[in-house]
């Protein structure tokens, strides 16, 4: 019944191709027929299966056979009660979260260093954020978890909030102490929901940090697609075992925002990634970590890089650090990460996951091969050689605490008029400004402008960061309330 | 009954050649290795079913790739070569008695292995007392080395698989680093006639010209190689392959079956569509 070994999905498409079946549904590409050049470019295989709906094959909106098997496979694979499969990305699954536990008014306690989703489904219900100072490390300049002393205080200082928001791990590897924050929220009637984007690998390697369902928490939204091996745009939404959060509501929340043309591409990769992680995960897992620590190792010797790890445990902000993630601190050559990130795809072919003003991320999964790892240790050897200098001082930013004069909801919805962002200090900002990636918002929705937010922005833009939010694609100006 | 060994040359060439007998066949932790015998070329060896060398043609290949920077710089006395698992190219190295140390860096042990046993015609020398043996990764290596070597001699297959790695930019930075300022960087640059080998050919020149002060190709003919006309990378930080003293070369008095330094010279000056892909 629950062989993991089992692809319910997989299986029942492999049975209707089988069954030469002649469509007269949609899609209207017809197994590809109807389109021959995209079917050349992505295969008749893909092109076979990209079908609808229908009763063989369940229904992502209302799943009672195969969809359903997949999901309480993947419910038991994570050690969760429950598992939706999500094809609207994890921003969808971010989203659902907040808005199961939350009402319109309602308050969440959140980290600042959040996923714009989060803020997004803040906009949609009406949720008001209650930020929480991740903290920065003063040398590396990267936002940190939340230290259990913040989170404690914002608990006690908030007690009508209803749901606790954590990243499990953060996109530079950094975790929360999420067993005891989750335990502290519970006793106070709390939620705790956990952003887990980057953290499949938690669930099935050995000597990891905690996943959100081992720590107790309630929800959990995980990427699949990130590290875990299944298409872009599919996604998992977990809930625990003793969250006494209602499937059908869960269900319907989703719904309300998710395709009911789930894509069968996407279910089927999810379910086949779900199969190959709970039966190879813990040596795939091994993998990944040793060739982290090998690349960390060798980026080290180069020297002028710092690939960082565990060392930077603190037991408070820096509760557990993920050593799958390979981050590295660029600065001390004269660098920074946004260069070496574009020295790294334009020189040397190589293309990371992210530069910020002081670090290169390369996401590392079981797909990387030892040559490819070579390849980025000698670019980066490369990069210092050529283009290295002088080491530049660490950014020191101080945490600008947002005041927060609106909900996102009611500054998005609000009169508006667009002035000049470098003229904007003193108003009430109806939109975002963030570095993308990482994604973490500068300014949010309902927050006030001030002179040093504007410096920021200033001198991110200055540094070549690629900037999103606002409506302005050259991000100069930006909209308030009138 | 027929035994025929075909490699496709393009999606629509193929060569073949009779074989006599399948005297190995193995996979190895990167590749799959073939040895054959065969009544035109001799014993000859594939990897991943790719022609590498045959023992009827293979001196033209292993001469043109070590002679040619050894008579512009007849003081050479270290050198880094990296692949060249057969040895060929090692053997042609120790002829030169004023070489002093060969490091031979091939990442696949089982090549070698296979070499010596098989193909001794071209893995005579690797037991010379100059030549170090690393099994590892090229780009690994010579990462680490700066300022060492006055010659890198690139023997690698081609850059898809094991040896993919040596193709690119990074390498030949880190290939750049390792040598000294009279240093010579010599590498098999795939062939400019087919489309497919002409595109690795022109990334790979764009890339050592990106690196080096002056780099040049060659050419030479190959029996056994897609279109049978095949080039090598000359590079330096100064150093040019067109000014060397042939006397010196010919008063060594090694004896070769294709080199000579007539031939050198000419050996540089290319087809108009070579020169144009060059760019």
């Amino acid at each position: 019944m629950y062989d993991q070994n089992r692809a319910p999905i997989y299986e029942a498409l492999k049975e209707y191709n089988d069954m030469r079946v002649v469509p007269f549904d949609v899609p209207g590409h017809k197994h590809g027929k109807g389109n021959p050049e995209l079917t050349e470019f992505l295969g008749q295989t893909c092109m076979n299966v990209d079908v609808n709906s229908m009763k063989p094959l369940d229904n992502l909106c209302h799943p009672v056979s195969v969809i359903r098997e997949a999901e309480e496979l993947a419910a038991r694979a994570f050690g969760a009660g429950l598992a939706f499969f999500m094809v609207n990305g994890t921003t969808s699954s971010v989203q659902t979260m907040i808005l199961t536990v939350c009402r319109e008014g309602e308050k969440i306690i959140i980290p600042r260093n959040v996923h714009r989703s989060a803020i997004n489904a803040m906009i949609i219900s009406g949720v008001i954020p209650v930020y929480v100072d991740p903290g920065v490390d003063r040398r590396l300049g990267i936002p940190l978890g939340m230290s259990f002393a913040d989170v404690k205080k914002a608990i006690d200082d908030n007690p009508d909030a209803k749901a606790v928001f954590v990243n499990n791990p953060t996109y530079y590897g950094i975790c929360s102490d999420l067993v005891r924050i989750t335990k502290y929220a519970h006793k106070k009637g709390m939620k705790v929901l956990a952003d887990e984007a980057h953290g499949t690998h938690l669930y099935f390697g050995e000597k990891m940090p905690p996943s959100a369902m081992t720590a107790g928490a309630d929800m959990a939204a995980v990427s699949m697609h990130k590290t875990g091996g299944s298409l872009t745009q599919s996604s998992f939404l977990l809930v625990g075992k003793n969250a006494g959060i209602s499937e059908g509501f869960v269900r319907a929340t989703i719904n309300l925002t998710q395709t009911t043309s789930g894509s069968y591409l996407l279910l089927s990769s999810l379910d086949i990634a779900r199969k190959y992680y709970a039966t190879k995960g813990r040596e795939l897992c091994a993998s990944v970590l040793r060739s982290a620590e090998y690349a960390r190792a060798e980026i080290n010797r180069i020297g002028g890089y710092y690939a960082y790890s565990d060392e930077l445990v603190n037991g408070d902000n820096i509760f557990a650090f993920d050593k799958t993630k390979l981050s590295v601190y660029t600065r001390e050559m004269g660098l920074t990460g946004i260069e070496v990130y574009d020295r790294l795809r334009d020189s040397f072919d190589i293309q990371m996951e992210l530069g910020d003003i002081g670090n290169v991320l390369a996401i590392m999964s079981p797909g990387d091969k030892w040559k490819d790892i070579e390849r980025l240790v000698s670019a980066l050897a490369e990069i210092k050689r050529r283009y290295g200098h002088e080491s530049i001082a660490p950014l020191d930013h101080e945490y600008i605490n947002p005041d927060i004069v609106l909900s996102p909801k009611e500054a998005f919805y609000g009169e508006q008029e667009r002035v000049p962002i470098m003229e904007s200090a003193g108003r009430i900002s109806c939109e975002f400004v963030m570095c993308y990636p990482p994604g973490i918002p500068i300014i949010a929705p309902g927050e006030r402008l001030t002179p040093e937010i504007l410096e920021n922005i200033d001198f991110s833009k200055k540094r070549g960061c690629f900037m999103t939010g606002t409506e302005d694609m050259n991000i100069e100006y930006i909209k308030v309330i009138k | 009954m027929e035994l025929w060994f075909s490699e496709y040359h393009t999606k629509n060439t193929k060569l073949s050649i009779r074989v006599n007998e399948q005297l190995y066949s193995g996979q190895s932790e990167y590749q799959r290795i073939d040895v054959f015998d065969s009544p035109e070329f001799g014993r000859f060896l594939t990897l991943d079913g790719i022609m590498m060398l045959t023992e009827k043609d293979e001196f033209i290949y292993h001469e043109m790739i070590t002679h040619v920077p050894m008579a512009v710089n007849p003081d050479i006395k270290n050198v880094l070569v990296i692949g060249a698992g057969d040895g060929g190219t090692v053997r042609e190295l120790t002829r030169y008695d004023s070489i002093e140390h060969i490091d031979m860096v091939e990442i696949d042990e089982e090549v070698v292995n296979v070499c010596r046993k098989y193909i001794p015609r071209t893995a005579c020398k690797l037991s010379d007392l100059r030549v170090n043996i690393h099994y590892e990764d090229g780009l690994r290596f010579v990462r680490r080395c700066e300022n060492q070597y006055d010659l890198i001699i690139v023997d690698s297959t081609d850059p898809f698989g094991p040896g993919e790695g040596l193709f690119t930019g990074e390498f030949y930075g880190n290939c750049y680093k390792a040598l000294t300022d009279n240093g010579i960087l010599v590498n098999q640059h795939e062939s400019p006639y087919y489309e497919e080998d002409a595109k690795n050919m022109r990334r790979a020149h764009k890339r050592i010209e990106d690196n080096f002060e002056c780099a040049y190709v060659y050419q030479v003919h190959i029996p056994t190689y897609p279109s049978g006309h095949w080039l090598f990378g000359f590079a330096s930080k100064g150093l040019s392959p067109l000014e060397f003293d042939e006397e010196r070369w010919n008063a060594l008095g090694i004896e070769t079956r294709y080199y000579n330094t007539a031939l050198h010279k000419g050996s540089f000056a290319l087809p108009n569509y070579v020169l144009k892909e060059l760019g």
